[in-house]
């Protein structure tokens, strides 16, 4: 009986993992410039790819991963001064910017780097739990999810930069009369959510094969995350990442991977036609 | 005005789009004046205030914050040489609390921002007693109180204000003017609101600009504030 009960949270964790790690870049740019980033996936692309040609070079895997996460947090920071920033306040602009450089990015690592490239295997072997093994990096890939989620509380919560990007996203007008160098705000948070994209790719490299259109494998779950959670991340991300594990969870478990995904996007629809604002939106206004 | 003037605008034009709002505005107020705007709805009070704090970008003239040019400067450049703006509706940020508020004009602001918001607890002791509540939570007399305290912990030279006595209630209003006073005759700082309440504009002015169609039409001097009618005629709507 624990054996099973581990096994459902064991899953559900894993589930839990992958919306948040998916989700957060994405939720951070939506969030705070209303960017909908449709590059998204070009960011994890670049995370996954630098991390394993990093780890094929002789790097280690948890610095290859760093750098992975870094590289593209750089390419957000220069896509942000070059062509992002001329698109605030234009989201069906932004939307097509964006999606254009996706297609851009992916056909043009199909031409330079191929179909394919070879993977790194899974580390840190697996253990079990009755009669079930169980993946022991997936353990690190949740603990991986709460760490970001704690790490951007305390960066928003805690920090100067943190308490200007929240101004900088609640009234930028006024934030920007009040001293806060808002483009700056805007182009460190761009990087930070394509950081994390870059995390997410670095994170899920080592158990994935290489392919330069494996960034839509993410896209589903993160844009399903962000809607239902809404734009304020520390707010709405965790609580997505909840109820669609919870959902996804449930649906695999008893009728297969098909209903699982299905569950997801049912899921949305409802949140989106009681909780237009998604879950962050509702709890704010409860919050006065 | 004896004093060397800390703001100094001159002939000062802005639009919305292809509609002209301002038509020349000319303004010279000197270190330490309490100075009021005035005029009917929609003659640009509200937008000569954001030209000034830069929201809006002039199409021609001269805006001069300590001798210097600062028309083409951004907002947040400008904020950062001294100017602290409080607009028209408080807009403070409302899902952060009062002393995120306050923290945020401290990160950028110029002077010692704790003895600032030290002094800002103060004089609305209220805030303090709410530092940890939402902003938005609190009563508009309550913002209206955290708008001017978050401008004040920036260590402002100069003080825009855009109607603070607007849906606030007398008495409110009133300890609002004393502690506008109070700072000026504490920091030495420069303050100019716009308003439309006679009351207001009696009590703490002591010179004032009336617009009309975006520009200046004529300048009120202290002897003249002590007769309500001479205010009264421009503020009919």
């Amino acid at each position: 009986m624990f054996a099973e009960i581990f096994s459902i949270a064991f899953q559900f964790a894993d589930v839990f993992a992958f919306l948040i790690l998916a989700a957060a870049g994405l939720a951070i740019i939506f969030g705070m410039m209303g960017i909908i980033n449709m590059a998204h996936g070009e960011f994890i692309t670049c995370g996954i790819y630098v991390t394993v040609i990093c780890v094929q070079h002789g790097v280690p895997l948890p610095l290859a991963q760093a750098i992975g996460a870094l590289s593209a947090g750089l390419v957000g920071i220069v896509l942000e001064r070059t062509i992002i920033r001329h698109l605030y306040h234009r989201p069906l602009d932004s939307i097509l910017a964006t999606w254009g450089i996706s297609l851009m990015v992916t056909q043009g690592m199909l031409i330079v780097l191929g179909s394919s490239w070879q993977g790194i295997g899974t580390p840190l072997g697996s253990f079990a739990v009755g009669g079930y093994t169980f993946s022991t990096y997936r353990l690190v890939l949740f603990g991986a999810a709460v760490g970001v989620l704690i790490g951007l509380y305390l960066i928003y919560m805690r920090t100067n930069y943190g308490v200007m990007a929240r101004a900088t996203m609640q009234n930028a007008d006024m934030a920007r009369a009040l001293g806060v160098r808002t483009q700056r705000m805007y182009a460190i948070s761009f990087g930070l959510g394509a950081a994390l994209a870059g995390l997410c790719g670095a994170l899920y490299a080592p158990t994935m094969t290489l392919i330069p259109t494996m960034g839509i494998t993410f896209i589903i779950e993160s844009f399903v995350t962000v809607v239902v959670g809404g734009a304020n991340v520390l707010l709405g991300t965790a609580p997505a990442g909840i109820l669609l594990g919870v959902v996804r969870t449930i649906l695999n478990a008893w009728y297969g991977q098909i209903a699982g995904q299905i569950g997801l996007l049912i899921t949305v629809i409802i949140v989106i036609r009681m909780l237009p604002e998604g879950v962050s939106g509702w709890l704010s206004r409860r919050g006065g | 005005m004896a004093t060397e003037p800390v703001l100094e605008v001159v002939d000062l034009r802005a639009s919305y789009g292809s509609t002209p709002v301002l038509r020349g505005i000319d303004m010279r107020i000197g270190k330490g004046e309490i100075v009021s705007l005035i005029g009917r709805n929609g003659v640009g009070k509200t937008t000569t205030m954001r030209c000034l704090i830069g929201l809006l970008r002039a199409t021609s003239g001269q805006i001069r914050f300590q001798g210097e040019l600062i028309t083409d400067l951004p907002a947040d450049e400008r904020a950062r040489r001294g100017i602290g703006y409080i607009p028209q509706g408080r807009q403070v940020f409302p899902r952060m609390t009062v002393e995120e508020n306050l923290w945020v004009s401290r990160l950028v602001g110029r002077g010692d921002g704790r003895r600032l918001t030290d002094l800002v607890y103060q004089h609305f002791p209220i805030l303090k007693e709410r530092r940890r509540q939402s902003a938005g939570t609190l009563s508009g007399g309550q913002q209206q109180q955290l708008a001017i305290g978050r401008a004040l912990v920036g260590n402002p030279s100069l003080m825009l204000l855009d109607e603070p006595s607007e849906g606030i209630q007398p008495s409110i209003v009133q300890m609002i003017c004393e502690v506008l006073r109070s700072i000026r005759d504490q920091l030495g700082t420069t303050i100019l609101f716009v308003e439309q309440n006679l009351d207001t504009i009696m009590e703490i002015s002591e010179r004032c600009y009336v617009a009309d169609k975006g520009s200046i039409i004529a300048e009120i001097g202290r002897d003249q504030l002590q007769t309500r009618d001479a205010v009264r005629q421009h503020l009919l709507i």
